[in-house]
């Protein structure tokens, strides 16, 4: 980064109603203790070779909502983690909370033992407790961390960005992070509670006598007959969430300044618990220039859905007085809303939210059986093959013999993809049909040439299982079983992983400690790194890796409640030839 | 009662075949050949992983430069089955099975990660869960004096495992209480929608009796919920009940439940007023409004029917076989 943007990334705050609250003269934690306050909105930056993050039980208001949190230096979210690649890092973790506490430094290549995973390479960090990292800085781009425990949505997460040595391939005059989060004010383990208890609570999207769904009766009693729901997008949704653009609710007018005619890089971060978003910024489009921290040549697009856990740096130039930033849930149930404004308390319209979106028959694993499966956008009711292949096919929802023996079949699997294809070019779930560009994985493409392009050697497959009406969800039919028999890699072993997903979800994927390649029609040397893949509902998803950093690393769903409700495992990576010391 | 048994036949044979299919991984026992990228294990300090790693990299990349051509990359994205025949399903190579199984243990100490990853295992396994719904409390107006009815269950464990209890009565007030009962049950499943339970039901009034309670619990195509069960009594009856219930929403809070309640008996039961074949029919239908989904007012309407020997005990009681409820109640959970 020149220095120009670096001035004005620091000074950007300044003038800002809420702004970004990046830069403060003292750190929240050196103001005294948290909890039982209410923690700030937004982050302080934390740079240089020794960082102290403190946690603490907070209360977090927004909106109409008020409830607990947990902060982490005094704010949700917590510090921006700001370094320069090549430096080394010390944090010390220091525990003022009442429960156990971890930080994973989400993205980041870490010898094993600094990652931050309670049960796989750490123990939480109890109450009262500090705990020290130590690694250099091997990498550069848009990252964040997270607690690996329940914190995690209460407000454990912050952004991190590393400067890289090279300059940027790009050119821009403000840096700006967008961390996109969600907050309830009931607790994680209520949630949990209630989505174990009934299907859909949180879902007020669903099908009535009265909606205005495009579907027929036919299609109604098809969904009813296979005790699933179209509207099933979002487990939990605005019905509780608040959808927070760096701490800040859609009322809280979080604003990012600019002059007119300045380049602007906004750093899109997924911090969120359980939402996809749909990202856009009405009337000026975005140069996707880095997926996951890495950088892929520049692709312009008027909107992108984004992952839990995934990040996109986008570069845009508005023109307008102000521009919203939309980011809206998937299941439409909400939106985190802020304003990209050139003067101060200026905004623009913020777009209503659109209609609730519908799965598909490709969503049901039906993909490759009718030619709906990569424009994806027909609803079940307008695909006549389609139709066909369910009139013929309920019966086979879930055909277990289609299973490899691999995957534990119980009542913990309610269905199996019949033809799951791949959808790397598939934009997301109501998005097919918006009337403007969508960016989908197909078209990222490296930056630079990877020296890694070996042929993969094996191929492993993993499938993506689940129960909604249960809320069991795992790999291969089985809940954390991974201290049993891990997935296994050898030592830069290059292995192909194919995700099936055999369920109706959209599920995050995220490999700890590496990243891999999506196989995604670009060249073996052009691949998109990544470190958190979409595997889109009914449908199978591939990357290629090389296994080349040693340890356990955790393997999981980033939706946390599908994470903590089974789908995680642990990879190992072997020998390990005294690799996994600091 | 044959309904019953069919609908337990059915489940049971559904929860079979589904277990038949459980099978140990089979993966990785078969030899799988090293790969001529492999480096030789690095005995090294920690600090230098990377370096190597990279250097590895950089050696792989020259060495592979001239393979680029021969990668597969033509059949991306549509045609994944020729994309996969090119690579080979394996098992991991050998080094992938090296010790140590832990890679923290080392570093951390084994008992402190046995202890966490225990914890972590707990977690994630999901969390034991306690649920109480009074599915149906509600005040019955109709022909002579107007009654009351509770029907609550509710149960305690994990995803498959459950102890489940289930409470129910009626009665009219200024009368002595009708009927009462009690089950609890050990409930597992057995299907993706599906639980099979087994336990006892104690009836509160009447002549004492204790039943030992076989059922099944769950939903059945069409979102029907489904409760049907058989009781074999410690005087010898044999009796069964099914129970369906259905939510119609009509707006996201409106819901519309339409309810049926067969009761069967194998014999007649004097004592009990019950006759051999279908003992009673109950037919429902309640509009609830959910204030939140754990809280929803209800209004609606139920009809009774005694039928054949026990309609000829109602009416030898001075009893009218046929009821008509009006209803109003509350429907909740916690
Ligand atoms: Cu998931």
């Amino acid at each position: 980064m020149s220095a120009l943007s670096r001035r004005s990334f620091l000074s950007s705050s300044t003038g800002a109603v809420a702004a970004t609250g990046l830069l403060t003269a003292m750190p929240a934690w050196a103001r005294g203790a948290v909890s039982g306050t209410v923690a700030r909105k937004g982050s302080d930056v934390l740079s240089g070779e020794h960082l102290t993050m403190s946690v603490a039980d907070t209360l977090f208001t927004t909106g109409s909502r008020r409830g607990p949190g947990v902060a982490v230096n005094g704010t949700i979210p917590g510090p921006l983690v700001r370094l320069k690649e090549g430096q080394n890092l010390v944090v010390d973790l220091v525990n003022n909370s009442t429960h156990g506490t971890s930080i994973h430094w989400h993205g980041l290549l870490v010898p094993f033992l600094m990652d931050g995973v309670p049960g796989v390479s750490m123990a939480a960090v109890e109450p009262g407790e500090t705990y020290r990292y130590e690694f250099p800085i091997r990498q550069s781009g848009t990252y964040w961390w997270h607690a690996h425990t329940l914190q995690e949505p209460l407000g454990h997460y912050g952004p991190l960005i590393i400067d890289p040595v090279e300059p940027e391939p790009h050119q821009y005059d403000r840096d700006y992070v967008v961390m996109l989060s969600d907050w309830s004010e009931m607790s994680p383990h209520e949630i949990m509670k209630k989505l174990k208890v009934a299907d859909g609570y949180f879902n007020y999207n669903q099908t009535t006598w009265t909606d205005d769904y495009d579907m027929s009766g036919e299609d109604r009693r098809m969904w009813a007959r296979m005790r699933m729901m179209p509207t099933d997008i979002s487990d939990v949704s605005g019905a509780t969430y608040t959808f927070l653009v760096n701490g800040h609710g859609p009322e809280d007018g979080l604003e990012y300044l600019f002059r007119p005619g300045e380049r602007v890089r906004l750093r899109f971060i997924n911090g969120s618990a359980m939402t996809y978003f749909n990202v856009r910024i009405p009337g000026t489009a975005m140069t996707v220039i880095q997926a996951d921290g890495q950088n892929v040549q520049p692709v312009e697009t008027d909107e992108f859905q984004i992952g839990v856990a995934e990040t996109y740096d986008v570069i845009v130039e508005p023109t307008a007085l102000a521009h919203a930033i939309v980011a809206e849930s998937t299941d439409r149930s909400g939106m985190g809303v802020a304003m990209l404004t050139s003067r101060p308390g200026a905004k623009a319209p913020v777009p209503a939210l659109r209609k609730p979106p519908l799965l598909t028959m490709a969503d049901m694993g039906m993909g490759g059986m009718d030619h709906s499966a990569h424009g994806g956008g027909d609803t079940m009711g307008g695909d006549m093959s389609g139709e066909a292949a369910m009139a013929g096919g309920a019966m086979t929802m879930r055909d277990t013999s289609r299973l490899p023996e691999t995957v534990k079949v119980g009542p913990g699997l309610d269905m199996v993809s019949a033809n799951p294809v791949d959808r790397m070019d598939y934009p997301g779930l109501g998005l097919e049909d918006v009337g403007h560009r969508v960016l989908d994985y197909s078209q990222l493409v490296s930056h630079k040439p990877h020296a890694e392009v070996r042929q993969p050697t094996r191929l492993k497959t993993l499938h993506l299982t689940g129960n909604m009406h249960r809320y069991m969800w795992s790999f291969d039919g089985e809940k954390f079983s991974a201290v049993t028999e891990p997935i296994r890699f050898a030592y830069n072993e290059r292995v192909r992983v194919k995700l099936v997903n055999d369920t109706m979800m959209a599920h995050p994927i995220h490999l700890h400690g590496h990243f891999f390649e999506l196989v995604n029609g670009a060249a073996p040397d052009r691949q998109p790194k990544k470190h958190t893949l979409t595997v889109q509902p009914g449908s199978s998803a591939q990357f290629d890796l090389t296994a080349d950093e040693r340890g356990d690393w955790a393997f999981h769903c980033h939706l946390f409640y599908h994470m903590h409700n089974g789908m995680f495992q642990v990879v190992t990576v072997r020998p390990l030839a005294g690799g996994g010391a600091k | 009662m044959i309904r019953a048994f069919f609908l337990l036949g059915t489940a049971l044979a559904v929860g079979t075949s589904a277990m038949a299919q459980e099978q140990p991984h089979a993966a990785h026992t078969m030899p799988a050949p090293q790969s001529p990228q492999e480096q030789p294990a690095h005995d090294m300090s920690a600090m230098d992983v990377e370096k190597a790693a990279s250097q590895d990299r950089a050696k792989d990349s020259a060495a592979q430069s001239g393979e680029m051509s021969a990668m597969d990359h033509a059949a991306m994205g549509h045609g994944t089955m020729a994309m996969d025949s090119a690579i080979p399903e394996t098992a991991p190579p050998p080094e992938a099975f090296e010790n140590p199984g832990f890679a923290a243990d080392a570093f951390v100490g084994a008992d402190v990660m046995a202890a966490s990853r225990a914890e972590v295992i707990g977690e994630i396994r999901g969390p034991k869960v306690f649920w109480v719904q009074g599915d149906r409390l509600e005040y019955r107006a109709r022909q002579g004096e107007d009654g009351y009815l509770f029907d609550l269950q509710g149960y305690y464990g994990g995803d498959l495992n459950k102890l489940w209890f289930k409470a129910e009565g009626e009665g009219a007030f200024g009368e002595d209480i009708e009927s009462a009962e009690l089950q609890a049950l050990y409930s597992r499943a057995i299907a993706p929608f599906f639980d099979v339970q087994l336990g006892v039901k104690q009836d509160l009034t009447g002549p004492e009796r204790t039943h030992l309670a076989v059922g099944i619990q769950g939903l059945v195509p069409y979102e029907f919920e489904v409760d049907a069960a058989a009781f074999l009594s410690t005087k010898g009856d044999l009796t069964a009940r099914i129970e369906g219930e259905l939510d119609q929403r009509i707006t996201q809070r409106l819901i519309l439940q339409p309810r049926a309640e067969l009761s069967l008996a194998a014999q007649d039961i004097p004592e009990l007023g019950v006759g051999a074949g279908l003992d009673s029919v109950e037919l429902g239908v309640r509009l609830r409004y959910e204030f939140a989904r754990e809280f929803a007012p209800y209004i609606g309407v139920d009809q009774e029917w005694k039928l054949g020997g026990s309609a000829d005990f109602a009416r030898l009681a001075g009893e009218d076989p046929s009821v008509t409820n009006y209803v109003v109640g509350i429907r909740f959970w916690f």
